[in-house]
């Protein structure tokens, strides 16, 4: 697949603080990219960068190859993360409204099926709920039937039925082909929809790729977690490593049938065990030292 | 320019304005309120009177039958008694312009006080003294011919051009500024829209509306005052039409940049309330000092009101004021070519 969006040595000042350092990264068409990072990492700096929204200190921008150009607002859908409508219009005033900014709009009953605003279609902005207002916000992203999507922390807000349905509309967008770039400090929600993340702190990306990828580079082991009075062996000589907790031992293991049948043959009683698969958070842990939500 | 996306943001604006009940109805409010309010008070005959305190009075009401004050003064409309228990209470109402003149009633020389700080003092000095002329020669009185200007008819097109100019600014600049704060313009950035597209949209949805209030007010009061015009109501609306256009892009001006509503609120007052005071809204400025004459030039207000009371109260044609017309268009265009160019959507 080739690169739908390059982005090369990006960087931006805001006077004396940098919030993006030399941000490099290529989105391959049709698929879902995703910027994870705790809040202030430059994630929406970078992303409203990439959309033409701020200006960028320096740094190239490519999309199909080229300098964006006039053409790329026709071709994009944004969903900000923070932003406002006119509110005594209607949900159904304000699809119409931006529908008829752009040459070639989607059908508006497609729109309002699709992101499930046919109740809401009388209703005014300003009577919105945070998660109609966010169904209504992805409804104007994907208004211009683009090519690329930008969702800026998408989910933010939401109740996880919300959630749960946002994500099945996004799931549906990258199975017809758009090519998608979100950003999210949840590592779930990266895990669920990207194909390729960059883990940004401090405005830069300290890691980058498919999640499996960046869980086996960084963290490959899964956690066997044992109360402290199940663990009856002398620690040594062990095909594994251990970490020794207060109340409780840790064996990490590469593969968990492995090391569980290896647990059951020492006779270690296994009635209390819990299990720990790695995910972006603790890759995220492992590179910066802290926790996504710090 | 795609007239199609500047009308889509067009009708968007028209339909929030309208919906907006609050603020609609103010609008209308406003300028109705004042105008009547104004009419009325200032075309009975309180306008001129003058407030004479009369001691010692103990009731309320002045005994001017036995007092030694001069009979034609009892009859002059212009003059309004009013009992004052003492000559201290009277000094006092008279150094805080409470009352104009202050009138001993049992004096034999016919005592009086004024405070020589009041205008409105000395003129009623004059009168008192006048009163003593009675029955002797007085000059012979004339009476102008021709229309008469009532103060109503000077001041509709201050108070519409004052309302006009208050609606550009703040309808334009402030909510712009307040779009920018919260995301909205943001959002309108993301598309193909272009800031002249935008711009052009706002201004020409601000002068509908400003053209609709004005033509709805203008027939309200008609219907109340019966409003002289003697020239073109079409050239009225031009010059309407011409100075609401030259607001707005000095709205757009202020709008151009910022995010912060409370900065915004502060000029538009520092650029509004001198408009107010010194483009003839409220009185003339014949006799002020010539450099508050060279400053009222400045004002785009004060080229919309001396066409717009030209042409009602002289009936001048487009050619007397063709000057103020293109003062007026001139400057719209620089305004709007400014504000287009230090336009930002989210900066």
């Amino acid at each position: 697949m080739s690169a739908i969006l390059e982005v090369i040595r990006l960087r931006k000042h805001f006077s004396t603080i940098e919030a993006v350092r030399e941000v490099s990264f290529q989105v391959k068409a049709g698929t879902c990219f995703g910027l994870l990072g705790p809040n202030g990492a430059g994630k929406t700096t970078t992303m409203e960068i990439v959309e033409d929204i701020i200006t960028p200190t320096s740094g190239q921008i490519l999309y199909k190859g080229q300098p964006r150009s006039s053409a790329f607002r026709e071709e994009i859908g944004i969903q900000f993360q923070h932003t406002s409508l006119l509110n005594f219009l209607t949900v159904e005033e304000t699809l119409k409204t931006f529908s008829r900014l752009y040459k070639e709009p989607e059908d508006l009953e497609e729109i309002i099926n699709r992101c499930d605003l046919s109740a809401l279609r009388k209703q005014r902005n300003n009577r919105l709920s945070g998660g109609q207002t966010q169904r209504l916000m992805l409804a104007l992203a994907l208004i211009n039937r683009p090519q690329l999507i930008f969702l800026d922390e998408p989910s933010t807000g939401l109740d996880p039925q919300s959630r749960r349905n946002l994500w099945n509309i996004i799931t549906g967008l990258k199975n017809e082909g758009k090519t998608l770039i979100l950003t999210t400090h949840s590592m779930e929600e990266a895990e669920y929809l990207c194909d390729e993340i960059a883990i940004m702190d401090q405005g830069t990306i300290i890691a980058m790729g498919s999640p499996e990828h960046l869980i086996q580079a960084h963290c490959g082991l899964i956690s066997i977690i044992l109360p402290r009075s199940a663990w009856t062996i002398t620690a040594h000589n062990l095909p594994f490593t251990i970490q020794e907790q207060d109340n409780e031992v840790i064996v990490l293991t590469p593969e968990i049938h492995v090391g569980l049948q290896t647990l059951m043959d020492l006779g270690i009683n296994l009635k209390h065990v819990s299990i720990h698969s790695p995910n972006l958070e603790d890759v995220f842990l492992h590179l910066t030292g802290k926790k996504l939500r710090e | 320019m795609n007239l199609n996306r500047i009308w889509a943001v067009f009708q968007a604006r028209n339909a929030e304005f309208f919906r907006d009940r609050a603020a609609f109805g103010w609008n209308f409010a406003f300028p109705f309120l004042i105008i009547v309010g104004f009419g009325l008070i200032f075309s009975g005959r309180e306008y001129t009177q003058f407030k004479v305190g009369v001691f010692p009075s103990t009731g309320d009401v002045v005994e001017l039958s036995r007092s030694t004050i001069p009979p034609a003064l009892h009859k002059d409309r212009h003059v309004v008694f009013l009992p004052i228990p003492d000559r201290t209470e009277g000094e006092k109402l008279l150094n805080h312009h409470k009352i104009d003149l202050l009138l001993d009633a049992n004096s034999p020389v016919h005592a009086y006080w004024i405070n020589d700080t009041s205008p409105n003092g000395s003129i009623a000095e004059r009168i008192f003294l006048a009163s003593f002329m009675a029955n002797q020669h007085i000059p012979e009185k004339g009476i102008t011919h021709g229309v008469q200007v009532r103060y109503i008819d000077w001041l509709l097109p201050g108070i519409l051009a004052m309302n006009m100019m208050f609606s550009a600014l703040w309808g334009v600049g402030y909510v712009i500024v307040r779009y920018r704060k919260n995301g909205a313009l943001k959002r309108l950035k993301a598309t193909p829209l272009t800031a002249l597209e935008y711009l052009s949209a706002q201004m020409f949805s601000r002068i509908f509306l400003l053209m609709f209030t004005l033509c709805i007010v203008w027939f309200g009061t008609d219907l109340i005052f019966d409003i002289h015009v003697q020239g073109s109501y079409f050239l009225i609306s031009l010059i309407f039409l011409l100075g609401g256009l030259n607001l707005c892009s000095i709205g757009l001006i202020l709008a151009a940049r910022g995010t912060s509503e409370e900065f915004t609120s502060g000029i538009l007052n520092f650029i509004s309330w001198p408009m107010m005071f010194l483009s003839e809204v409220w009185f003339s400025l014949e006799g002020s000092p010539p450099w508050v004459h060279t400053l009222s030039r400045f004002f785009p207000l004060t080229h919309l009101l001396t066409a717009a009371r030209r042409v009602m109260s002289d009936g001048a044609s487009f050619a007397d004021v063709r000057w103020e017309c293109g003062i007026l268009l001139f400057s719209t265009l620089i305004c709007l070519s400014v504000a287009a160019l230090l336009f930002s959507w989210n900066e």
